[in-house]
């Protein structure tokens, strides 16, 4: 085995870490504490710099970064807190379109998703469909030329800020449910459609997303009618390593290493001191670690050409439920301070170890929640029945 | 990056597989199960060349860098074998880092002598519990801020212990020198690290064996009519399982890795390693015990043995709750005067 980064990865990481130290200032990350976890002014920096279009696969027409100098900077960004929702959207998309869309899709959207400008959103889930999402049920009708679209989102995240969504819709009703699916790039200034906000325990709002006989040409259809399904598994296979989730906790724990630092608890002891603290700031340094090589792994089977599936369920599940142990830790021996509010002039740390134990928990919830995924493990992994 | 073995290394494996199947089976596991060790097994294992495989080939060893050791290491695990080609292996590099032309050396490249060396800390000329301690023919000792060597096989009689391990007492009286102050607790400390890297790897192939079991265990029992396989509530388990099995596959290469590189992440990962794969082994086999009902509890039925071994292999070091504080002054600050 051979865990080095070849050169021109490790430059690319000091050329990250620059730019993170530029470009990624406390107003930026205080940002997204207003709710939208989006900056536009730091995904338009990442944008210059090409790292958009670099992301995309070279034999899509992209910028040819590698596997490797990607995961690196899905790495960095990381570690420093960057909100990259929006950038991993974007890249999935522009490679999604790139490779199954029409012409139409091509020259009108991925310019302008390369360049930063705009933004799509993913309307997968419905409010009666999320696990199992091939089950969705907004009806999609042809009539004429044009497509007249009819049901609701939910969960429909960035929409509000966004210029497009990427609609799941069913066209057929007499077909197995994955066989009746077909997906849409919908502009989300047509007349017919709803955007409302939902806020939820964490500090991100999401939305709910209504279409109301939604009109639109059949330019906007990416794949085959009925042929969602592949539009699906494509758009999964480029999230893979690019939607980030693998080091969710090097900020929380970094933060709470500052205040523990310069904190004593009611006895007078220095929270650092405390060997209890100490243990388990060790145990979440390790399980960083173990994300570091699961996270490595899926690089190099990208790096590989290797589409793996099962690899990417460990890592999801493994740096997120040990991030949400994290923050149920670190609230902890914070002491009762610990509950002050993000913003809070009192509150460790400006208010993140609160921040962290209320976001943590959507983490084994949202792009596959913690049970779906050990069911893909238990099944692709182990070679156990399916249960569904 | 390269994160498989390549084609050397798999070559490497496949040798070793078949040793450890014909030589570790589990039942000539059994059978040495009261030794803790396998004369036989560990002779054949002479004829691989695997005791001086990791030793500088200048000085006779195999030249191999410490990634192949944990080829067989992680088969060792795999195979809960009864040979402690861990402990020989750090050890007799330890002694040839220290003293190249130690007169013991040949015998340790060949395998004729076995060594070891101490994981707790002694006191006067007494060595407590000490790895392969039955066997050894020599143990490798801290001391004060002396290394010493302890040579010639005494008569230290076996421990009985949880997890079937050749452990004894062994005096140091009229061991020798081998090193001194800083230069010889550097040594000894990478010599630890060495140990905790490839026990961790060893700790990954039982675990990953461990699920195995258990998993196939899950495909052939049947309750309410169905395959205990097909319930959601051992799926998961499983599922969970595996991935810390994984996640101390990565993380224990990484380390092993570190090390052959002179990484000053090396002693850092090792510890890392060590205590994740500890806790992940164990969890394995724990969860393949509990899934098998009431028969995992039986002698007769292998998982018990796992569950033994993921816990006596690590603990020969001492209680992790120390190493978790030893890694955390590694790597963390202490209170500042505020
Ligand atoms: C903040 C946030 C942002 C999101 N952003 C987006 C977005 O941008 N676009 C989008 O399309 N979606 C988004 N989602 C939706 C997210 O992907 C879904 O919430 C998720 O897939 C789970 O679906 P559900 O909420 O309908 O729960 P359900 O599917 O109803 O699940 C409920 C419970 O049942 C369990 N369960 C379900 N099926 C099984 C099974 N087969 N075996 C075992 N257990 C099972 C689940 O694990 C869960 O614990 C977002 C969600 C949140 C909370």
């Amino acid at each position: 085995m051979d865990w080095s980064f070849p050169p021109e990865a490790e430059e690319f990481r000091t050329e990250v870490k620059a730019f993170i130290n530029e470009h990624l200032t406390d107003e930026v990350i205080s940002s997204t504490h207003e709710g939208t976890i989006h900056n536009w002014d730091f995904h338009k920096k990442i944008a210059e710099r090409g790292w958009l279009g670099g992301a995309v696969p070279s034999e899509l027409g992209g910028g040819g970064k590698s596997a490797l100098e990607m995961a690196v900077m899905i790495e960095e960004l990381q570690l420093a807190g960057a909100p990259i929702d929006g950038m991993g959207v974007a890249i999935v998309v522009a490679s999604v379109v790139l490779e199954l869309g029409n012409n139409h899709l091509k020259e009108s959207i991925v310019p302008k998703l390369l360049s930063g400008e705009t933004l799509v959103s993913f309307g997968y889930t419905e409010p009666d469909s999320g696990s199992d999402v091939a089950a969705a049920q907004t009806r999609a009708v042809k009539d004429g030329d044009e497509w007249v679209i009819n049901g609701q989102k939910m969960w429909t995240t960035m929409a509000h800020i966004a210029d497009y969504v990427l609609l799941l819709t069913r066209t057929n009703t007499e077909v197995p449910k994955h066989k009746g699916l077909t997906f849409f790039i919908v502009p989300l200034n047509t007349s017919g459609i709803e955007i409302q906000p939902v806020h939820t325990m964490g500090t991100e709002r999401s939305n709910a997303t209504f279409y109301d006989d939604v009109r639109i040409g059949d330019e906007w259809r990416i794949g085959d009618v009925d042929g969602g399904w592949e539009i699906m598994k494509a758009a999964l296979k480029y999230e893979r390593g690019i939607a980030g989730g693998q080091f969710p906790s090097p900020p929380l724990i970094d933060a709470f290493v500052d205040h523990a630092q310069t904190s004593k608890r009611p006895d007078g002891l220095t929270i650092i001191d405390d060997p209890v603290v100490r243990e388990r700031l060790v145990r979440a340094l390790i399980d960083v670690e173990v994300c570091r090589g699961f996270a490595y792994n899926t690089a190099f089977l990208a790096s590989e050409g290797v589409m793996f599936g099962v690899e990417g369920s460990m890592t999801k599940l493994f740096a997120s439920e040990s991030y949400k142990k994290h923050s149920k830790w670190f609230i902890d021996m914070a002491g009762a301070e610990g509950l002050l509010y993000l913003g809070e002039d009192e509150a460790p740390v400006g208010g993140l170890l609160d921040e962290h134990f209320r976001h943590a928990p959507v983490t084994t919830i949202y792009g596959g929640t913690s049970e779906i995924t050990r069911n893909l493990i238990a099944e692709g992994l182990l070679g156990l029945p399916r249960t569904r | 990056m390269y994160l498989r073995l390549n084609s050397d290394e798999s070559a490497i494996k496949d040798i070793f597989h078949s040793f450890f199947e014909s030589e570790c089976s589990i039942e000539r596991v059994r059978l040495s199960q009261h030794a803790g060790f396998d004369t036989r097994a560990w002779e054949r294992l002479i004829e691989t060349g695997a005791p001086g495989m990791c030793l500088p080939e200048q000085i006779g060893g195999g030249g191999a860098p410490l990634t192949t050791g944990a080829i067989v290491a992680d088969l060792v695990g795999e195979f809960i074998a009864p040979l402690p080609f861990i402990e020989h292996l750090v050890a007799s590099r330890l002694l040839a880092s220290l003293a190249p032309d130690h007169d013991l050396i040949p015998a340790l490249i060949s395998g004729e002598n076995i060594i070891s060396l101490t994981l707790q800390p002694t006191k006067d000329d007494h060595a407590k519990l000490v790895p392969a301690g039955t066997i050894a023919d020599a143990v490798i000792a801290c001391k004060g801020n002396d290394l010493v060597l302890a040579s010639g096989k005494d008569t230290a009689s076996l421990l009985r212990n949880t997890a079937d391990l050749p452990l004894a007492h062994r005096t140091l009286n009229g061991a020798e020198t081998i090193a001194s102050g800083n230069e010889a607790m550097e040594s000894f400390s990478r010599a630890r690290s060495e140990w905790q890297a490839l026990m961790a790897v060893a700790l990954t192939g039982l675990g990953r064996k461990a699920v195995d079991i258990g998993v196939s265990y899950a495909k052939e029992r049947y309750q309410f009519g169905v395959l205990i396989g097909s319930f959601q509530g051992l799926q998961h388990g499983f599922a969970s399982t595996i991935t810390g099995v994984e996640g101390s596959h990565f993380l224990s290469n990484r380390a092993v890795s570190a090390l052959e590189n002179d990484s000053d992440l090396g002693d850092k990962l090792a510890g890392m390693a060590f205590l994740f794969a500890s806790e992940a082994a164990l969890n394995a086999s724990a969860t393949s015990l509990q899934y098998h009902g009431g028969y995992g509890f039986a002698e007769e039925y292998d998982i018990q043995l796992f569950y033994r071994r993921a816990k006596g292999w690590p603990l020969q070091l001492g209680d992790p709750g120390v190493e978790y504080q030893r890694i955390a002054n590694l790597c963390l600050p202490s209170g500042k005067v505020a």
